[in-house]
């Protein structure tokens, strides 16, 4: 999708690099009676949300998480990364999958009292699409027809509302697309497609800071940097009821003290575990450790804009590439909380397919240091991967260049930027030396989501200037499909096509790394990385 | 007196307007776009950027943004924050009552500790006492600040559970009562080691040998004779250190999840919010000039000898 916007980002935690090693035990009796009580509060180990809570305005983790817990929208997925239907009952393209009808559920109504209806849908589309009100995510908007008119490039805006939405009737809306794309309703996962009541468009600030949603959970109070509450909503008419009573979002500034109050159930859960307790955090959880796959994949990309890579011969990536001993850093660096990359699409999206990045990605030592050999090396045989110190990456960096090293000949340093402010001027204004280390979480459970946003020539999301026409034209066919299954598969070709091109090395997909206290069960994470808070059940205490 | 506090306090006017205006430029020198940042490693939409850099006025040339801050300082407003258009007052005012009870709880924990501590070791001096004050105080300050918050609330939180590991309420005394030990550990072995010294030497001075020979109490002897001259290094250090307990506290703030100041301006400046880092910094400085001031006043309370005209 020429750059589409994408979801969230994790927010910059306040890591003070704080290294120590927990000392075993910590285990604490189970102090609950077994029995599940309905009203118990689950609390979460969160942090200050970065803006004020409205949906169309929040990409980042510490939000996206309350937000969620207050939202339903029309789609959402499940572990296969097949639709599912919420708020919508049914979200039907035309043929040429340009007009995508949505009807709704009748009878879903919002905290305040609303009835949700189609208009709830469009009006909150429009008033976000606009720039004066300042959405961080209206570039969402941007494949509806009349987009350009409300959100244009330069100067204000011409229109209030994009044409391609129609409200047909109470429960029924239509979108038009400038053109078709197989899988739109996938996108329509995403944050700024939920609906919003007519009093948040009346007074969005204080709506930001005391959302009405109409989701499982209903806002109660926000005490800023300290917590956010919600509580269960009991007129909630989707399938995820809440089987507790609410959640406290409780904010942290650093991950290594909310681990040391996940120890001693003084919080219930949090999102990841620090890199400085991955070797203990089973240990020190037992049977209530959380490792659970996520669709988030790393990897390091060349710029081709630079010296080093300008001219490059693929064959010299695909030999860097073999040359990584990816298991054994996932092993050693990662305590094998990691999964090795076998291609350019995260594990668990549709139309994920393992292998495709073919032998290129499997350590083969003899083999690289001959790719290398035949594709001329680089020039002063030497490259550096640039990454962001604030955050623990020298680790694995390091690992990676040894190998490199070791298995090519070729120099490979580290490149570290202050923080993550600094990695990413330096990536914008294409002055990346050699490689950047890059990461990416899934926006929609879909395969192109990883293919076309991120390699596709002159997308937004492509720092490394990689241009490849062959997997451009097999991503247009991609679009272009009349299905969903058939896009899938077409993107496969594309992601296939990528072995011959090398946009980027792949190193290995995340996992959800967690753990909950005893005060309760059922705590699971999502594709996305997010905790499933609906399901958690909290024991008597 | 009145003269000198007064050209005191308009010495602070070129001081503050100087660290405001270098503050101002360094952030700004900092690599790294706030708006931007907002989209985290995603794409960012560039008319949206546009519209938040218009209208936070940051496409204005830096001496215009400056003038601007400076302008609606005078009038108490201390601007807006990037992320979310918060008032930066509102985040100040959170943040610096807790960090103000943190510091003078660990001021106070250095100010009675540390100088009881200096006071023994020093009259006896070379003795037992004075070797294991020494010993500690070598200790204190030797061991990074984490390493003893760190261990401090692995045991106490995690192993005893005396505590819970991060403080749940940073408005209450009591839970912060373990930061704060943390925090004034330093200052304290600081503190300590000052007075010693001090006492020692002036326990060799003319007048302490006079108020011997006349028979005064020994107890009048060390506190108003002794202690009080050899207070004047300790207060030095006492005052300054207000400041720094104040601001400097961001490693402690980070391990107790205390929401202060130090936290503050570490979050402000990961973020390059740089109205929240000028607004923090100005109040600090703020507080340093009233420190050393109330030092400068101190000294001639406790020496008549110095006086100001």
């Amino acid at each position: 999708m020429r750059g589409a916007k994408s979801a969230k980002w994790v927010a910059i935690a306040g890591v003070v690099a704080l290294t120590a090693t927990a000392c075993g035990g910590g285990d604490s009796d189970n102090k609950g009676s077994g029995k599940v009580d309905p009203k118990g509060i689950v609390s979460y180990a969160n942090g200050e949300p970065q803006n004020p809570l409205q949906p169309s305005n929040t990409m980042e983790a510490y939000g996206s998480v309350v937000i969620d817990s207050l939202f339903t929208g029309l789609v959402y997925y499940d572990k296969q990364g097949d639709i599912t239907y919420e708020n919508a009952e049914s979200v039907t393209p035309d043929k040429a999958n340009k007009v995508w009808t949505v009807k709704l559920k009748p009878g879903w109504k919002f905290h305040n009292g609303e009835a949700v209806t189609a208009k709830s849908y469009v009006d909150a589309w429009n008033w976000a699409a606009d720039p004066a009100n300042g959405q961080q995510n209206s570039s969402w908007y941007r494949d509806i027809v009349g987009y350009e008119d409300v959100h244009p490039a330069k100067g204000k805006a011409k229109k209030k509302a994009m044409s391609g939405l129609k409200v047909v009737d109470e429960n029924t809306f239509t979108i038009t697309l400038d053109h078709g794309i197989p899988y739109y309703e996938y996108k329509l996962v995403y944050k700024p497609f939920f609906p919003m009541p007519s009093a948040a468009l009346k007074d969005p600030k204080k709506y930001g800071e005391s959302p009405v949603g109409n989701g499982p959970y209903k806002f109660k109070s926000w005490e800023h940097k300290k917590s956010i509450q919600v509580t269960a909503w009991a007129d909630y008419k989707g399938a995820d009821k809440p089987k507790n009573g609410g959640i406290n979002f409780k904010a942290y500034t650093t991950p290594q003290g909310a681990y040391n109050d996940l120890r001693s159930n003084n919080v219930d859960t949090m999102p990841q575990i620090p890199d400085s307790e991955l070797a203990n955090y089973k240990q020190d959880f037992g049977d209530r450790a959380i490792t659970s796959d996520y669709s988030a994949i790393n990897t390091v990309n060349p710029a081709f804009y630079s010296k080093t890579f300008k001219d490059v011969d693929v064959k010299v990536i695909q030999g860097l590439s073999m040359a990584i001993d990816r298991e054994t850093i996932v092993k050693t660096t990662f305590s094998g909380t990691r999964e090795p990359a076998s291609g350019w699409v995260a594990t668990g999206v549709k139309g994920y397919k393992a292998g495709a990045c073919g032998e290129f990605c499997k350590f083969n030592p003899k083999k690289a240091k001959q790719f290398v050999k035949d594709g001329g090396g680089v020039p002063g045989n030497k490259i550096s991967i640039q990454y962001n110190a604030d955050q623990p990456h020298k680790g694995w960096v390091t690992a990676v260049c040894n190998d490199i090293q070791k298995n090519t000949g070729v120099k490979c340093v580290g490149d570290p930027k202050t923080d993550f402010q600094a990695d990413t001027e330096v990536r914008d204004k294409r002055q990346v030396k050699a490689m950047y280390r890059s990461g990416w979480v899934l926006d929609y459970p879909f395969n192109g989501n990883f293919l076309s946003d991120l390699y596709g020539t002159g997308v937004d999301g492509n720092k490394g200037e990689f241009s490849d026409k062959k997997f451009d034209a097999l991503t247009k066919r991609a679009d272009a499909a009349k299905t969903i299954d058939e896009s899938a598969k077409l993107y496969q070709e594309a992601e296939r096509e990528l072995r011959n091109s090398f946009p980027g090395i792949p190193l290995w997909y995340n996992k959800i790394t967690s753990g909950h206290s005893t005060n309760v069960k059922n705590m699971e994470f999502d594709q996305a990385g997010d905790p499933v808070l609906t399901d958690v059940e909290v024991f008597e205490k | 007196m009145g003269r000198f506090v007064a050209r005191r306090l308009l010495q602070m006017i070129p001081v503050f307007i100087g660290t405001t205006l270098l503050i101002f430029i360094m952030v700004n020198v900092l690599p790294g776009d706030p708006v931007r940042s907002l989209w985290g490693d995603k794409p960012p939409d560039p008319v949206q950027v546009a519209q938040i850099r218009h209208d936070r006025g940051l496409d204005l040339p830096l001496w215009q943004q400056y003038l601007h801050y400076m302008g609606g300082l005078l009038q108490g407003d201390f601007g807006n924050t990037i992320a979310g258009n918060r008032p930066v007052l509102d985040e100040i005012t959170q943040a610096f009552p807790v960090s103000m009870r943190l510091a003078s709880m660990a001021w106070t924990f250095e100010l009675i500790v540390g100088i009881s501590l200096g006071v023994l070791a020093g009259i006896r001096r070379g003795r037992f006492v004075d070797n294991t004050v020494t010993l500690f105080t070598l200790l204190v300050i030797s061991v990074p600040i984490f390493v003893v918050g760190l261990l401090c609330q692995l045991f106490f939180g995690n192993e005893l559970g005396w505590i819970t590991p991060t403080v749940q309420d940073s408005e209450s005394m009591s839970q912060l009562l373990v930061p704060a030990l943390v925090l004034g550990m330093v200052g304290l072995a600081y503190v300590a080691r000052l007075t010693r010294t001090s006492i020692a030497e002036n326990r060799q001075a003319d007048y302490m040998r006079t108020a011997v020979a006349k028979g005064l109490p020994r107890q009048r002897i060390v506190t108003r004779h002794l202690l009080r001259n050899s207070l004047i290094p300790v207060v030095t250090y006492l005052g300054t250190d207000i400041g720094t307990l104040m601001g400097g506290a961001v490693i402690t703030e980070g391990i107790f999840n205390v929401t202060g100041v130090g936290n503050l301006l570490f979050q402000a400046l990961a973020r390059r919010e740089g109205a929240v880092i000028v607004g923090v910094v100005t109040v600090l400085v703020l507080v340093y000039l009233a420190a050393s001031l109330l030092v400068d006043l101190l000294y001639a309370v406790l020496d008549p000898r110095i006086r100001y005209a």
